[in-house]
């Protein structure tokens, strides 16, 4: 597989503070890279560098380069509505509307200029297939996604976010508000999500990232320590630091 | 668990790895002393404390089985789980080679020895020291000396080529001592494997070290 993002030299600072530091990293098309490391060593942050999710709040900063597909998503002028489209996001608490099954799906489409009710539906049907959620709500469509379990709502999210037909989809910890039944059936999804899409997680479940992940970055104060195939980073990592930290001598 | 307790745990699960092989080693030596004496009650107290060596033997993969359910080892932790769970097989054979010297020696009797052991003790001792060296080097985490000791297995090899030609030849001079002599080949052939457990074990040591899986002595028998 080649490389979907590739990361060179990326800096980023949230107005004075340096959160990420030179970091290179090359994210593997059709692939799930996972992000690990303790907490505040920038793995959220660099993730929401990856569809531009800073750009929300005033005084954020980047340096370097993301290149999604040949072109630096950090040049000026870049659509962000047309990145965030193509790169989705799916969070750590599952964020369903206060609207129907179908709407929170359609809602999206809608938003990205698609109006046609009956594309809709199918896209719907589509995105619910897709994720696994399909034969659990076909009969009650219009119902309230906030009637759903938690795995069904943050199944709900990923169809939204695969609604709209992205190539990347970033995690932010998807599965730490769920139960493990419910993290079982995310994570077969993502297995099942990467023959068409690229994924990128953030997790503080090692066995999570050792268990679903292709590549595994490991993060600490705002650097990659390591970077490599998850299979070496989980049996035999090179860097000591990697090592204390995935066998929980330290963080 | 709590994270302390488990690398206790682990500490503890290569202390007793230690002790098997001192149980195995210790073994090995009473039976060669027992043979050389012509001593049958200490050859049968052999045979029944290798009960010994396979409960200990157990105990130790129970500890690491649980703690690989409970804990989810990671990196040098789970290669050094991987390890020790190997190595405790390769010990416990050890053991079963030195009961079987014991048991050669019962089914020879009182009678004296066809020759007096020359090479054969030699030949244990090198075994004895190359198991003893590996499990140092497993404790202190040394992939170089592991590796070398590994080149000693052609040593116990020659030794072992030397003792057969010998009982060969005097089996043809005499066949009366056909049956003796076998049992003395079936001796030396338990120490030769008693070696070759030991590249096994230096085998795990590089790859608890290293991460990667070198074969590096395979022996002619």
């Amino acid at each position: 597989m080649g490389e979907k993002i590739t990361i060179k030299r990326l800096n980023f600072f949230y107005g004075p503070k340096h959160a990420l530091k030179n970091v290179n990293l090359a994210v593997g098309d059709r692939e799930i890279t996972a992000l690990i490391g303790p907490s505040g060593c920038g793995k959220t942050t660099f993730l929401r560098c990856l569809n531009r999710m800073h750009d929300l709040y005033p005084g954020n900063r980047y340096e370097g380069e993301i290149i999604l597909d040949g072109a630096d998503i950090l040049l000026p002028g870049l659509d962000l509505i047309k990145l965030r489209s193509k790169v989705g996001m799916v969070f750590q608490k599952p964020t369903p509307f206060p609207m129907s099954i179908f709407d929170n799906i359609a809602f999206g489409l809608k938003l990205n200029g698609r109006r046609d009710r009956r594309d809709a539906a199918a896209r719907v049907e589509a995105a619910l297939k897709v994720s696994a959620l399909w034969d659990e709500t076909k009969d009650r469509l219009h119902e309230p996604a906030l009637a759903l379990s938690g795995g069904q709502q943050q199944r709900l999210c990923i169809a939204r976010a695969i609604a709209v037909e992205p190539e990347v989809i970033l995690m932010d910890e998807p599965c730490s508000a769920l139960d493990p039944v419910a993290t079982a059936k995310i994570e077969d999804l993502m297995s099942e999500l990467k023959r068409n899409y690229t994924v990128v997680i953030v997790t503080h479940n090692m066995q999570q990232a050792a268990r679903v992940s292709d590549r595994t970055g490991f993060f600490m104060m705002g650097e990659v320590m390591e970077f490599g195939p998850t299979r070496k980073i989980f049996t035999a990592p090179a860097n000591k630091l990697t090592e204390d930290y995935i066998t929980g001598r330290f963080g | 668990m709590t994270r302390e307790a488990y690398h206790k745990s682990l500490r503890e699960a290569q202390d007793e790895l230690m002790r098997l092989s001192e149980m195995a080693g210790a073994a090995l030596k009473a039976s060669m002393e027992a043979l050389r004496k012509r001593d049958v009650e200490a050859s049968r107290r052999i045979v029944r404390n290798d009960a010994l060596v396979n409960k200990k033997r157990f105990e130790i993969e129970e500890r690491c089985i649980y703690l690989i359910a409970t804990q989810q080892p990671m990196a040098v932790d789970l290669r050094t789980l991987a390890a020790i769970i190997n190595i405790v097989t390769d010990l416990e054979r050890i053991g079963d080679h030195a009961e079987g010297i014991a048991r050669i020696s019962i089914s020879i009797g009182d009678g004296p020895l066809v020759k007096p052991l020359v090479d054969m003790p030699v030949m244990a001792d090198k075994a004895l020291s190359m198991l003893q060296r590996c499990m140092k080097a497993f404790m202190e985490r040394d992939a170089g000396t592991a590796r070398r000791i590994c080149d000693e297995d052609d040593a116990v090899d020659a030794l072992y080529d030397a003792i057969y030609d010998e009982l060969i030849h005097l089996m043809i001079e005499d066949p009366r001592i056909i049956k003796d002599a076998t049992y003395l080949i079936w001796a030396a052939h338990n120490i030769e494997r008693i070696a070759d457990r030991a590249t096994n074990i230096a085998e795990r040591v590089v790859y608890m070290v290293t991460g990667k899986m070198e074969e590096m002595n395979v022996s002619k028998y």
